[in-house]
């Protein structure tokens, strides 16, 4: 359950994409513990309501994240977090997004249009992603040229067909967001 | 003597208001405790901390063996991530608890870094 004693540097990639799209999956086919779930209060301001007093309308709501962890060496660390891709939880992502390499952007081919509010937060909060997209059993594999074309995503931008389920895709999908990251920093 | 026996520790949390928990505490600036801080006990700070209360009794036991981060501490205690900050604060200030930061955020993302942690990945996944 603990880290090893050497590990000194932790760092944080986030899994992020909308509800039932398979970050929960993606985390528990690599972490090396049993994904692990975090509750917390964000409070969110009510739609539609003209408020005249100045004191915003809030509500409060409990979200649950799950995340996951793998030791890369003696010293470092890796947390995965799944990370929910709405509006309202922004105030989440803004410290989420802190200090995190970069995001995987997991996708479902038949309902990629739920993936753009997703795509919106992690440019907004400056993230560097690849696009994994998921398949399912029984789900034809679109070419993944017609899911960039489809996203409208910027050229250099990486996507790789992932199967969430499987360990070693999973895995593949991650090596391309790092290798991604380093051909940034040429 | 020793009165914090489990069975306490199960009942308190979920009939307990969160500021009673926190002792009226307001939330540490969001950075001071990231998810991805890592924390452990001082040694010897189990037996030295006589007045917590249970719930910051309870976080302080779990990270007496070893380090382990902001995250899991609230996930193991079911604790709510904003409580667990809370509490992580005020054991601190009483020197019973060290952290180790997690990486401040570069303009440019370390090479070095990046370099290590996909060898880490090819390494651990053989790919």
């Amino acid at each position: 359950m603990y880290l090893d004693s050497g590990v000194s540097t932790a760092v944080k990639i986030l899994v992020v994409g909308h509800f039932g799209v398979g970050k929960t999956t993606f985390i528990g086919s690599i972490s090396e513990i049993e994904p692990l779930r975090t509750e917390e209060e964000i409070t969110e301001a009510s739609i539609g309501f003209d408020d005249l007093s100045g004191t915003p309308d809030k509500t409060t709501t409990t979200v649950a994240m799950d995340f996951g962890r793998l030791t890369l060496s003696d010293e470092i660390v890796l947390y995965l977090f799944g990370t929910p891709g709405q509006e309202r939880f922004k105030e989440m992502w803004e410290e989420l997004s802190r200090g995190a390499l970069g995001a995987l952007v997991l996708v479902d081919p038949e309902r990629l249009s739920e993936s753009f509010p997703v795509l919106d937060l992690v440019e907004r909060f400056g993230l560097t992603y690849a696009i994994g997209v998921n398949h399912f059993d029984g789900t034809p594999v679109y070419p993944l040229s017609e899911v960039r074309e489809a996203l409208n995503l910027p050229a250099n931008t990486p996507v790789v067909s992932c199967d969430v389920r499987d360990q070693r895709s999973s895995a593949q999908a991650l090596i391309t967001l790092v290798n991604h990251l380093l051909s940034l920093t040429d | 003597m020793k009165d914090e026996s489990d069975h306490d520790l199960e009942l308190t949390s979920p009939l307990v208001p969160l500021f009673v928990i926190t002792n009226g505490r307001s939330l540490p600036p969001d950075h001071a405790y990231e998810r991805t801080t890592l924390v452990s006990a001082h040694e010897g700070a189990s037996a030295r901390a006589r007045t917590l209360s249970p719930e910051a009794r309870q976080v302080l036991d779990l990270v007496s063996d070893g380090f382990l981060s902001v995250a899991e501490v609230a996930a193991h205690t079911h604790l709510p991530l904003g409580v667990v900050r809370i509490l992580l604060a005020e054991l601190e200030e009483n020197g019973l608890v060290l952290t180790r930061k997690p990486v401040p955020r570069a303009e440019r993302v370390d090479r070095e870094l990046l370099n290590a942690v996909l060898d880490g990945l090819k390494a651990r996944f053989g790919a």
